[in-house]
């Protein structure tokens, strides 16, 4: 299944031109781009593992997409890659815009539902991703 | 969508803004006539490269990597600052800013330093100019474990992966340059520019000096000219004499003078014409006029 979280991801994946000009937008608001990876879609893991530091004090997108693509080429095959824009201006403090710009080359074995039976009739639902079921170093692999 | 069919390269000129940087670069810099032209073809050179691209003719980002080399002070950098603004109303650089770095801004300190150093500036860099100082230093043949090498084997990567992102521009010394390029000719395939920077003779020098005391609203006095000139001359002749740099801090200093001369006039009303001429006696106390021509060995 296709993983839907971030900014554009109901579109289709977008290209290396189209991840440029949004990368633009960002740098050209003063927000700080930063790239993250992960090998764990749940929606409620937030905290994906950086790739180095947030960059700002880059003019050009082609600075960001430089590190995004060294990014891939460690991670691109079987991680999750999003980058993240922060607004450091007082009181927003926080992320403006966050998409993905990569997936893993397998398929998303996507999610299970787990029903939990608790107090006698009632019930509690949980997701878990199909993926998490095996080790961090053998997930997304053939 | 129509096809292009014509080209007006005097008005792409004109409209792009890039004869407004060519007579800037004219006006404001003394002497470099050598320079000038060799920058004024290079813009032909590219603007008729963007009118083949137009009309499908070419294809190739041509490789604009420049070394400039000439003797500290010699307005290596002032030119490189045009340059990238030049580049930029070229359309070949999309921001036009100059990234400004010697050996230390590149090289790290300890293994795995130097890539993430290295790639840090080039990042900034990119959109722009990246102009390296002293760009041989990079290259220490006597250490072969010297992290330079790492720097280098980046940079050539960017330079020839990355031509569309950012230009580079190599300057220093012109025969340590040569030195450089002989033994590292991966730089001198993709170096296509270079652009040779002559010392300034006294006369542009002088002329120099008046322009730069003229920008800090300062004018040289009628009783000060001839100690000018012989101040320039007798800089010349001693060590680590920098060009226009030299004059440049020669002028601070004059300046500082002033500034005492009139402070110890104790309680005097000044106008404007004491508080910015620069004086006969404001050069006279120079180090540089008192010493002798040193002895050749
Ligand atoms: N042709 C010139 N006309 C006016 N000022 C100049 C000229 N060339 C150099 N300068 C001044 O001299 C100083 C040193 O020049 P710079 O470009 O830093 O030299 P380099 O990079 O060759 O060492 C700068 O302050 C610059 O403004």
């Amino acid at each position: 299944m296709k993983i839907t979280q971030g900014t554009f991801s109901f579109l289709p994946d977008l290209t290396d031109e189209q991840i440029t000009k949004q990368i633009q937008y960002c740098i050209d608001n003063d927000w700080a781009v930063g790239i993250e990876f992960t090998n764990d879609p749940h929606p409620r893991n937030t905290y994906w593992e950086m790739w180095d530091l947030p960059m700002f004090d880059i003019r050009d997108a082609a600075g960001i997409l430089y590190e995004l693509n060294a990014c891939r080429k460690v991670y691109g095959d079987n991680h999750y890659i999003r980058l993240s824009a922060f607004d450091n201006t007082h009181g927003w403090e926080s992320i403006k815009l966050s998409f993905i710009v990569n997936r893993p080359k397998v398929e998303d074995p996507g999610f299970r539902l787990v029903r939990q039976e608790v107090d006698g009739r009632s019930i509690r639902y949980t997701t878990q991703a199909y993926s998490t079921d095996k080790p961090s170093s053998e997930r997304y692999r053939d | 969508m129509s096809e292009i069919k014509s080209f007006n390269l005097q008005k792409a000129f004109e409209a792009s803004g890039v004869k407004e940087v060519l007579d800037e670069l004219d006006r404001d810099l003394i002497g470099l006539l050598p320079v000038k032209t060799r920058i004024h073809e290079t813009a032909s050179l590219l603007l008729v490269n963007k009118a083949r691209e137009e009309l499908n003719l070419s294809k190739i980002q041509p490789s604009l990597h420049m070394s400039f080399t000439g003797n500290p002070g010699t307005g290596k950098t002032t030119v490189a600052m045009r340059m990238a603004k030049l580049l930029y109303r070229l359309g070949y650089v999309r921001k036009g800013h100059l990234v400004l770095v010697t050996r230390d801004d590149l090289v790290g300190q300890y293994i795995g330093h130097t890539a993430p150093k290295t790639k840090e500036i080039l990042k900034k860099a990119m959109g722009g100019v990246l102009f390296i100082d002293e760009a041989y230093y990079l290259y220490r043949p006597e250490n072969e474990r010297d992290y330079g090498q790492e720097v280098i084997e980046i940079l050539l990567q960017v330079m020839e992966d990355h031509r569309d992102d950012l230009v580079v521009i190599l300057a220093g010394y012109a025969d340590k340059m040569d030195k450089f390029f002989s033994s590292n000719p991966g730089f001198r395939s993709r170096v296509a520019h270079h652009i040779d920077f002559p010392d300034y003779s006294d006369d542009e020098l002088f002329e120099i000096a008046i322009k730069m005391l003229k920008e800090q609203n300062y004018v040289l006095g009628d009783n000060a000219v001839t100690i000018l000139k012989e101040y320039i001359a007798k800089r010349r002749e001693q060590p680590h004499f920098a060009n226009a740099r030299s004059i440049r801090n020669g002028l601070d200093r004059a300046i500082l003078r002033q500034a005492n001369r009139l402070f110890n006039k104790g309680d005097v009303e000044l106008n404007a014409k004491d508080l910015s001429e620069i004086d006969y006696e404001d050069f006279a106390l120079s180090r540089v006029l008192k010493s002798k021509p040193p002895t050749q060995p």
